[in-house]
């Protein structure tokens, strides 16, 4: 006797149902499944799609065609492509590097004031997201440029004679790029910086330290764990950027983020650009990895 | 000034006022005196808010006083900070640093001390001896057991050789049983390296147990400073004999005062009582009779024509070494009383039985008149 389809979908369904009801793990995966949908179909689908399309060429009139070849990954090798690249691991890291010096005296000032003042002051940082990011980034052409506020204070303070060129310099995209990507690095060296115990650094006087060793003995390796997550936080997404040295870097600041950008939209190469993504990505990848071990990324140090 | 060199630590008039958050002043510390001699077990005894952990504080150098002064062998601390004080603390919470293994939360006092190397490895693996636990240096404090923790916030200290170990319900956070060991170790431990150690407790047993003097603290004020015998045999307060042991209280008026000797006119009590003068007292004025459980006699008949009185027994409890006993002597005034079971029965007419009728014997010796609050 055979069954019909539908008794055999509503057999199914049962089954599943009292799968569900049975295995705790089962019912796991069905809590996660909207999110895991999501993530196959928005992000490892398009990334299995740029790996593919990294390994095609580029047709004659900006479509891809389907021959297997390593071409746009030996084309990255080009001298020009490595120095965009090396240009854009430099800004990175410096970005990143700024951002941990310029954020921490500000993320241990928050930590160390009263209760009530630590949130108005997180507050404060959050605040310019209100904003849109390419309009926060006009302002600081308005700032910036020949003719701008910065330029005009300092000449009518008799400081300088002749304009400052800062806009459409690498130093411009740097200032920007620090500007932008401070928060992250702020958010979270201040959350590790809050969980030292006050009694930790009372400990350390204690015991004989001064407070610039106690800051170097315990503050500092404390607050590692949050240096870390910072710099991540900063040091992928700079990889990437493209908007700043578009709007702010004239045509001396190519990152890679242009390059791809530009492969895309202007050239219309989507091989190349695949591949240059490819390499952004491991890349990113490899700088996080060694720096995470490097750092010391135990387990005992995010607790 | 020059104090007398067999202190240790001195509080000259010490006020500390912190501002409150809510407006005004909070005085955690009022006007305390006292002086603790070298080598001393010392405790600051008290309830929570009473002014002990402020005070200890105040001889580490987190705090600074308001007013009067702090002096450490002899030598007025004024501003000093805590890292050029001769003094190491052991925190409530421990505070071991979490990113250092134990050795090296025990090396860290020497190397702010510059003291070389081979030095440090010697000296760390002697305190770690000490306090028995000279196996665990490569760990990390979170792989210890709190009782372990304890002792490494110890040795950590007293590697330093402090002239003063300040300490802050060190066993504070430890289960009773290892607790009571840990109070006969440190006792032990004290005794072997001669520190004059100050302990901040609100545990009167534990006080009682370790401390050579204990200072009996309450609202920011000394109230008592004796050694355990005379803090709980003579309290010179209603507040010390209620928090230093248990106690019974009766409430009246002084009637007549003959050298130590003071009668009292009870207030819910036809009769008078005679008992032992405790402080200040003057004809007339309202005081508190305090009679420890322990120290009241249980009879078929009055002993003598004073201090005596009949009652009723309301419950008995057998509890092994004692057989506790309440009496009523009347609707207001109940009194508990603890009978030592000193001879071996099983007859039942020995441990008393509720509704018996009995008298109440109170010696003189063992009545404490004291200022009522």
């Amino acid at each position: 006797m055979s069954t019909t389809p539908e008794k055999g979908s509503r057999n199914f369904v049962a089954a599943v149902l009292s799968r569900l009801r049975e295995d705790p793990s089962a019912q796991g995966l069905a809590l996660v499944s909207p999110t895991l949908l999501y993530l196959l179909i928005f992000m490892i689908l398009p990334l299995i799609m740029v790996v593919v399309i990294s390994f095609l060429s580029r047709g004659t009139y900006g479509d891809i065609e389907f021959n297997l070849n390593l071409g746009n990954y030996v084309r990255l090798i080009d001298p020009l492509y490595l120095r965009v690249l090396s240009y854009s691991i430099k800004t990175a890291a410096l970005t990143t590097i700024i951002t941990i010096l310029v954020g921490y005296p500000l993320a241990y000032y928050i930590a160390r004031v009263p209760a009530r003042q630590r949130s108005r002051l997180l507050f404060l940082i959050l605040v310019p997201f209100w904003t849109n990011f390419i309009i926060r980034i006009y302002a600081w052409i308005m700032i910036l440029r020949t003719e701008g506020i910065l330029n005009n204070l300092l000449a009518s303070l008799g400081i300088i004679n002749t304009p400052l060129y800062i806009l459409y310099t690498p130093l411009a995209v740097q200032i920007a790029m620090v500007y932008e990507f401070l928060p992250f690095m702020v958010l979270p060296l201040y959350t590790s910086l809050e969980k030292i115990e006050n009694a930790q650094l009372e400990a350390a006087a204690d015991l004989g330290a001064r407070p610039w060793r106690a800051f170097l003995r315990v503050t500092l390796p404390l607050s590692i764990p949050g240096m870390i997550a910072g710099s991540i936080l900063v040091f992928i997404p700079a990889m990437g950027m493209f908007v700043v040295p578009d709007l702010m870097g004239g045509a001396k600041s190519v990152l890679i983020g242009n390059l791809i950008r530009n492969q895309f939209l202007t050239a219309r190469d989507w091989p190349f650009g695949s591949a240059a993504s490819m390499l952004l990505l491991l890349l990113t990848l490899a700088v996080t990895l060694i720096y995470t071990r490097k750092a010391g990324f135990g387990e005992d140090l995010l607790v | 000034m020059v104090s007398d060199p067999q202190f240790a630590v001195e509080m000259r008039n010490v006020v500390k006022r912190f501002p409150n958050p809510g407006g005004g002043e909070v005085v955690a510390v009022d006007h305390v005196s006292l002086k603790i001699q070298n080598g001393e077990f010392f405790s600051l005894l008290g309830p929570s808010g009473c002014g002990k952990t402020t005070s200890l504080r105040l001889m580490a150098g987190f705090e600074w006083p308001t007013d009067g002064d702090i002096l450490i062998k002899e030598q007025i601390m004024g501003r000093t900070p805590p890292y050029l004080r001769p003094v190491n603390t052991v925190f409530q919470s421990y505070a071991l640093f979490q990113h250092m293994t134990v050795a090296q939360n025990v090396a860290f006092g020497l190397e702010m001390e510059h003291v070389s190397k081979p030095e440090i490895k010697r000296r760390v693996g002697e305190a770690m001896e000490m306090v028995q636990l000279g196996k665990l240096g490569a760990r990390k404090p979170k792989q210890l057991s709190g009782g372990q923790q304890q002792r490494i916030a110890l040795a950590r200290a007293l590697v330093k050789r402090p002239a003063v170990l300040l300490l802050d319900e060190p066993l504070g956070a430890l289960d009773l049983k290892l607790r009571k060991e840990m109070q006969l170790e440190l006792k032990l431990l004290q005794a072997q390296v001669g520190i004059t150690f100050v302990y901040v407790t609100h545990d009167q047993e534990e006080a009682l147990t370790m401390s050579n003097r204990i200072a009996v603290m309450d609202k920011g004020n000394v109230l008592q400073i004796g050694s355990p015998v005379e803090i709980y045999e003579r309290p010179n307060c209603q507040f010390v004999a209620d928090f230093i042991g248990e106690t019974n209280f009766i409430f009246g008026k002084v009637s007549s005062i003959d050298g130590d000797r003071v009668t009292v006119q009870l207030e819910n009590i036809s009769g008078e009582l005679v008992g032992m003068c405790q402080g200040e007292l003057s004809i007339g004025m309202k005081v508190a009779v305090s009679i420890r459980p322990e120290k009241i006699r249980l009879a078929e008949k009055p002993a003598f024509d004073y201090n005596c009185f009949p009652g009723r027994v309301v419950t008995t409890a057998y509890i092994g070494s004692d057989t506790r006993v309440i009496v009523d002597l009347n609707e207001k005034t109940r009194l508990r009383i603890w009978e030592q079971n000193k001879i071996s029965t099983l007859d039942p007419s020995v441990y008393y039985s509720t509704g018996q009728e009995i008298w109440v014997v109170l010696f003189p010796d063992n009545v404490l008149i004291l200022p009522a609050m």
